[in-house]
């Protein structure tokens, strides 16, 4: 009993940490934030903002003793903090890779799954629902689901599943049902327009987990506080291992789930820079009249509005449509942005930045062939900058390499096809050259 | 802000305030520019020939989170004709109607309307364009303070939808805040026709029957025998929206003439209306004894 009530009160001082109390009580974060969604849906996020705070902030029943626990069995939580030794040499300043693509799946997006499906089990939900994108938090919320028995149906947007064909295998075999969507232009925000659809019929035995630091309250307080796992160690690691804080953080941003995960714990570490790098795609320039922004970047170009639950930065046209976003990796390719970072980005406490396509694409062969690391498209983004912008970052600078590549080889392949890239590998030979 | 809660029924259009005082009110839904602007405008004055008391328009945003497909296809052939805010204005505007028009639409589209930030904007052109009141389903009483002061200072309704779920503090929060008449919303999930009647119908109005405000029953209304089902089991209202949407997706579908649609509609929204009266009558007259 001593020990489980020793265990308690430190998971309640991890939970109760400084950087993490924005948005607990009531969704907002400065303007950003709330609950915009139909009023059917309002008892299932009333009942799941009283589970928010029993199980996660209060760890009742040891709710988040059990999920350190399968964290690290499961997941192979901690993930290392590791020197990036070429890349140190390039840039001329300590880098350091935090390995979320070390985590069980390949990528930062079990923390949060692995959370919200124990958490439904707590609430006594019988069933997940989940929306996918790149397929990356489809994967991990299958794989949560087989290891803790709960039946699965993932929505995902038509284009991406042609996109990600490894990754839909990859849940079926978890046991999960793969139900495409072909609205729209079947990606991300369509995939999550259906799952609230679904949600909003089943809502009484049903959880709808949602993959990124978006959606109404208390989603984006949820989903920080189960990825801030990753800040949490880094700031820990980045001290054992060099004596002090870094001076910048790197993370790639769609949503922002691996984003604000990496920066939780060091938001309140004022000397600590904090960079988002968002997906340029292939312009910054937008296509009012067909209704396309060539590139994913809501922080950076984006402006305030409603989407899915929440008031965030959206890429949007003047009359409040929602745009067509774009990027080279489905996993960022999303219109909207958590509302806690579009606060910080407000604040001046977050530095948006846009790196494109190009850019994203030699990153990714950057990280492949310098440090035997082969990045998500995702990930790449944050080395694409590095190459970018290195001169403007300080001596000690950590990178969250937030997804490993494989499911992208396909992709890859494809686009470095298409282009000129200096330190890419010929690839002819897989897209029907030579 | 105005508190409402010591007049819950008081609504600021008389015109819709009208169409439930005289029996029940008949309130069909379609999607302004489906298939095409002047298409639309000659459906929704079919509707207003088969009886309707209350019209919504349906104003189309990108992202309906609240719509079935019937209603989202809707809403993808408006997007695709090139529907915007201003055109919809311009539709309330020209189309010739006796009933009180209400704007069904999402809050992104209401709050970037216009130079101002927020829903003001919006709901003065809406104003100006003949529009009594808004439905604005992804919209929860607890947001809705800034977009209810500009409904109270132009003078439309804000109508709220009451779920099958919404109970205790949340109804009373949300009664405090509805003007012109509460959207009962039969059924959980999102729109569309359907053959039943649900249990949640009855259930809901029973919770609501201590409230003075005109209640209509909408989601999953098909015919005229739901219809009288519904008025008979205590609705003051009915709204129909899915039946009706399918109808026109039909005319689309099997390339029928904007006249022939418009016939259709005007024939269900007789049946409809008929059914509503039937079923309003059922409860206001003593039922003969065996």
């Amino acid at each position: 009993m001593s020990e489980t009530e020793s265990s308690t009160s430190e998971v309640g001082e991890l939970s109760r940490r400084p950087g993490r109390e924005r948005g607990r009580d009531d969704g907002k974060f400065g303007r950003y934030g709330g609950q915009y969604v139909p009023e059917a849906l309002m008892p299932a996020i009333e009942e799941l903002a009283d589970a928010y705070r029993r199980y996660v902030l209060n760890n009742e029943d040891g709710f988040m003793d059990e999920f350190r626990e399968r964290l690290a069995d499961f997941g192979g939580r901690p993930t290392p903090l590791q020197r990036a030794d070429r890349l140190s040499e390039r840039y001329d300043t300590e880098v350091y890779l935090k390995r979320e693509d070390l985590l069980h799946g390949g990528a930062h997006k079990l923390n949060n799954a692995l959370g919200q499906v124990l958490l439904a089990k707590y609430m006594g939900k019988e069933r997940i629902i989940a929306e996918t994108g790149a397929g990356q938090h489809g994967t991990a919320t299958a794989m949560a689901a087989a290891h803790l028995d709960v039946p699965c149906t993932i929505y995902m947007g038509e284009r991406d599943i042609n996109r990600q064909r490894p990754n839909v295998f990859r849940m079926k075999l978890n046991g999960s049902e793969v139900k495409p969507v072909t609205t729209g232009r079947g990606t991300l925000k369509e995939a999550i327009s259906e799952t609230m659809r679904d949600w909003a019929e089943t809502v009484e035995d049903t959880h709808y987990v949602i993959g990124s630091i978006v959606g109404p309250h208390p989603f984006p307080v949820m989903v920080r506080d189960f990825q801030a796992v990753i800040s949490e160690e880094a700031r820990e690691q980045a001290i054992e291992k060099t004596g002090g804080l870094p001076t910048d953080v790197v993370a790639c941003a769609g949503g922002g789930s691996n984003t604000m995960g990496a920066f939780a714990d060091f938001v309140d570490d004022e000397s600590v820079a904090l960079r988002a790098v968002e997906a340029g795609g292939s312009t910054l320039e937008v296509d009012e009249e067909a209704g396309v922004a060539p590139n994913s970047a809501s922080l950076y170009a984006g402006e305030e509005g409603v989407l899915h639950g929440a008031r965030t930065k959206l890429l949007q046209d003047s009359d409040g449509q929602i745009m067509e976003s774009h990027s080279v990796s489905s996993g960022l390719d999303y219109a909207g942005v958590g509302p806690e970072l579009a606060y910080l980005v407000d604040e001046g406490r977050v530095e948006p930045v846009a790196v494109d396509d190009d850019a994203a694409l030699e990153g990714f062969h950057r990280l492949s062939n310098t440090e035997g690391i082969i990045p998500a498209l995702e990930t790449a983004h944050a080395f694409g900058y590095l190459e970018e912008h290195h001169e403007e970052l300080g001596e000690r600078v950590v990178v969250n390499v937030s997804g490993r590549g494989d499911k992208d080889l396909d992709a890859a392949i494809e686009e470095t096809d298409k282009r000129d890239l200096p330190n890419a590998p010929d690839m002819s030979m897989f897209t029907g050259g030579i | 802000m105005a508190d409402r809660s010591a007049e819950p029924a008081a609504g600021n259009s008389e015109a819709v305030a009208a169409a439930f005082a005289d029996g029940p009110a008949y309130v069909p839904y379609l999607v302004v520019g489906d298939p095409d602007y002047e298409s639309s405008k000659a459906y929704v004055e079919a509707l207003d020939r088969g009886g309707a008391d209350v019209i919504e328009l349906g104003l189309p945003f990108s992202e309906p989170i609240a719509e079935g497909s019937t209603i989202q296809e809707a809403l993808v052939r408006s997007l695709d004709a090139g529907m915007t805010p201003e055109r919809f204005f311009a539709f309330a505007e020209e189309a010739e109607v006796d009933a009180a028009l209400v704007c069904m639409t999402y809050y992104n589209l209401i709050y970037q309307y216009g130079s101002e930030t927020g829903p003001r904007p919006f709901v003065e052109r809406a104003a100006a364009a003949g529009i009594q009141g808004l439905v604005v389903p992804d919209l929860p009483a607890e947001e809705a303070d800034p977009l209810r002061e500009a409904c109270d200072e132009f003078g439309l309704d804000l109508v709220f939808i009451v779920a099958p779920t919404t109970r205790g503090d949340r109804l009373d929060r949300m009664m405090g805040n509805v003007s012109g008449y509460v959207y009962v919303q039969a059924r959980l999930g999102t729109t569309g026709a359907r053959d039943d009647v649900s249990d949640q119908t009855t259930a809901s109005l029973d919770r609501l029957r201590e409230y003075d405000v005109p209640k209509a029953v909408g989601f999953g209304i098909s015919s005229g025998e739901h219809a009288e089902r519904i008025v008979a089991g205590g609705a003051d209202g009915i709204i129909v929206g899915s039946a009706l949407v399918d109808v026109v997706a039909e005319g689309v579908a099997e390339d029928l003439s904007t006249e022939d649609v418009a016939d259709r509609l005007e024939a269900l929204s007789r049946e409809l209306k008929d059914g509503a009266e039937r079923g309003y009558r059922s409860r206001t007259e003593p039922v003969e004894s065996a």
